[in-house]
């Protein structure tokens, strides 16, 4: 017994181990400080679905050798875009949801296949740079946001007449639009997202399906060995642009899902951390800097929201303090931190 | 050796300072749009260069050693908060304050400064990314002591500075008992201008420490394991405990020009003072013409002198020229990342290019 349980925690690691019974105390807490269980679990599924696709993101250029995909923001830009054009088109519904990834998903394509070109360029030090390409892509984009020709009225500033605001409601145009997709209301407080989940789950299954093709097959080959993948004759660039493309483009829908069940575009410096939980998330669930599964990302994403939605709620009934805001750094950034460090040592 | 002709020479120069030429340039655009005077402009670079070099210089011995940008300068800056934090609850005022706050700093930030190379040593050839995450990390940890510790573990008698539920420390803290301390230590006004020579005579003790520095044992062994870690250890040299002390120093430093960043401001934002001081220094080394694996001291000053030159005109500029404020100051963060983004694609681009070509000379002419 005591053998299993060792193995097991050599196979998770001990963070996974700790944030996961760190978890489960939580949750095992939260009626005594009279934290309803059952709307906590329906917040944590909520987040789960929507930031599920974002933390699916990181998984094509984990897979092909890139690293952390700290470049999200360039695609949350696209997904950005999308979304605020098919606002000002005044499209609602179903039609309006389609044309913003309609609208993003070309974008999303364009910018990954130069951010993609860079990243070749700089092996061995992408994560650094994507970092920087994020910020400074979300800065350039709230220039733009101040110049961009939109003119829908809900969208700009009131007063000066230009100018996007720094958030947008999409009520009235496709708010909760996969989530109420036969979506489930248990008693009160309890709400499942049916079609946010379904939606999540025909991307994991495409990007699964993705990887056991041919090309998926090839991009795996060139992150475990770029090497031994160039001497079988794949072209290493080409791969590495394509997963690079492909994690923009999840980037900018995975936005898009988390706006209609949030309620909100945010603009200008909205998107500037938000790398850091996907990544995070991903790391959470299992994943190294060099290897990610769908399974990873489910997990992943599961602890981490979990974790997000129950220390404000349980931990400040607790207290009488709000430290979420800190416990989310700390166990967030840990989390990469212990990943990066990891590798090596593995390795040697 | 082949004599080079002026044209190459000119070439040669222009390639090796694009980033602080492409500045020049911007600013000479921008100083006469924006309208501010010259006795304004350069008042107001006399203090920023007091203000932001310490900081800056902080990072050039690690990457001496190779280690390149320490992001994890923000640990050092943390440290210098706290310092500064305690010294204002005692009440300390002027030079004396200024000093006890380092003296109180210098633990912290060697204790900081020793983690952050442990953790550098077990990630060797990603320490940016590493760093940066890990002045993340440590964030979350100052933010644990300063609004949960300080005044609950740790005594905090001056409620001015305590959050009003009684711990905590509050988001801004007024350093005017020390404000311009070491600035105007020894007073000296030339017409108009005012000079803070204090501070300057400390940057430029710091900097000869630097020349020194690099011409002991340890500064030697530093640059050989810059240049390569594997023949440095081959030779004798203790990679991995050299590689903590160049980090200790640099934090130990950042510490120090956090406190006269501060005491040069006036005011300390606690839960913000630090992140950007790591930015706004790393920007600034940059255009100054510093790479990743190379940075002199001139690099320091001119880039301090540009990058600040930039943020003082652009809000401005960008109000004459598109009529929003607003858009100049994106403009600057937008310059600062972009800036960065830039070298180290640039600095890792050439790498891999000098990579590419050592291969190919290794397999002959094909």
């Amino acid at each position: 017994m005591n053998e299993k349980l060792k193995a097991f925690i050599e196979e998770a690691g001990w963070p996974r181990v700790i944030i996961g019974l760190f978890l489960l105390s939580l949750f095992v807490a939260a009626p005594f400080v009279r934290v309803r269980v059952d709307a906590s679990i329906s917040d944590t599924l909520v987040r789960f679905g929507m930031n599920g696709i974002l933390v699916l993101a990181m998984v094509p250029m984990i897979q092909s050798g890139c690293g952390l995909n700290f470049g999200l923001p360039l695609g949350i830009i696209a997904g950005l875009l999308g979304a605020v054009t098919s606002i000002q088109l005044n499209l609602t519904g179903v039609l309006g949801f389609g044309a913003a990834l309609g609208i993003a998903i070309p974008l999303a394509v364009v910018f990954g296949i130069a951010y993609g070109l860079l990243l070749n360029r700089v092996k061995g030090d992408e994560m650094m740079i994507a970092t920087y390409v994020g910020f400074s892509s979300v800065a350039f984009m709230c220039m733009m946001w101040l110049m961009l020709p939109y003119t829908s009225p809900n969208m700009i500033w009131g007063y000066g007449g230009s100018g996007l605001r720094t958030t947008i409601s999409v009520e009235g145009y496709w708010l909760h639009i996969l989530s109420d997709f036969l979506s489930i209301q248990i008693g009160p407080y309890l709400y499942i997202p049916t079609g946010m989940f379904l939606f999540f789950g025909l991307m994991c299954f495409l990007m699964w399906a993705f990887l056991h093709t041919k090309t998926g097959t090839a991009m795996t080959a060139v992150g475990s060995n770029p090497e031994f993948a160039r001497a079988s004759g794949i072209d290493v660039n080409r791969m590495r642009v394509i997963s690079v493309v492909l994690s923009t483009v999840l980037a900018a829908i995975g936005i898009i899902v988390y706006q209609q069940s949030f309620g909100f575009i945010q603009l200008y410096m909205g998107p500037f951390y938000m790398a850091f939980p996907a990544v995070a998330a991903i790391l959470l669930g299992g994943a190294s800097v060099h290897k990610a599964s769908m399974l990873n990302v489910v997990i992943g994403t599961l602890l981490f929201q979990g974790i997000l939605t129950m220390t404000p709620s349980v931990i400040n009934s607790l207290l009488q303090t709000d430290m979420s805001e800190v416990i989310r750094i700390v166990v967030s950034n840990g989390m990469i931190l212990y990943a990066l460090t990891r590798k090596v040592q593995v390795k040697r | 050796m082949k004599a080079y002709t002026t044209k190459e020479k000119i070439q040669h120069f222009l390639i090796s300072n694009a980033v602080p030429i492409i500045f020049l340039v911007m600013s000479a655009i921008a100083i006469p749009l924006s309208g501010f005077s010259a006795t304004y402009l350069v008042q107001e670079m006399l203090i920023r260069l007091a203000r932001n070099s310490f900081l800056v210089l902080s990072l050039i011995i690690p990457i001496v050693a190779g280690m390149g940008l320490n992001f994890g300068m923000v640990l050092g800056a943390m440290a210098g908060q706290i310092g500064l934090i305690l010294v204002s609850d005692w009440a300390v005022v002027g030079m004396r304050g200024l000093l006890l706050a380092a003296l109180i700093a210098t633990p912290i930030s060697v204790g900081l400064g020793y983690i952050c190379g442990a953790v550098l040593n077990r990630a060797k050839g990603r320490e940016m990314v590493t760093s940066y995450i890990l002045g993340f990390f440590v964030n979350g940890i100052y933010q644990l002591t300063v609004l949960y510790a300080f005044g609950k573990l740790i005594p905090i008698a001056n409620t001015e500075l305590v959050l009003s539920r009684g711990y905590g420390i509050r988001n801004a803290i007024n350093l005017a008992g020390m404000r311009h301390g070491l600035d105007y230590l020894i007073p000296l006004k030339i017409g108009n201008l005012n000079v803070p020579l204090g501070t300057y005579l400390t940057i430029a003790l710091f900097c000869l420490f630097i020349v020194w520095f690099r011409r002991t044992k340890l500064g030697q062994d530093m640059r050989a394991i810059g240049q390569d870690m594997g023949v440095a250890g081959a030779a004798g040299i203790p990679v991995e405990k050299t590689r903590i002390i160049a980090i200790i120093i640099s934090t130990v430093l950042a510490c120090y020009g956090q406190i006269i960043f501060l005491q040069n401001i006036g005011t300390m934002n606690t839960y913000n003072s630090h992140d950007q001081a790591g930015m706004f220094a790393i920007a600034a080394l940059l255009i100054g013409g510093a790479t990743v694996s190379k940075a002199t001291i001139p690099n320091v000053f001119v880039g301090v002198i540009l990058f600040h030159l930039m943020f003082v005109v652009s809000p401005m500029a960008g109000k004459q020229l598109m009529g929003q404020a607003q858009i100049g100051e994106y403009f600057r963060v937008f310059v600062s990342y972009g800036i960065i983004a830039i070298s180290l694609a640039l600095h890792a681009w050439k790498r891999q290019k000098d990579r590419e070509r050592a291969r190919r000379s290794l397999r002959g002419e094909a």
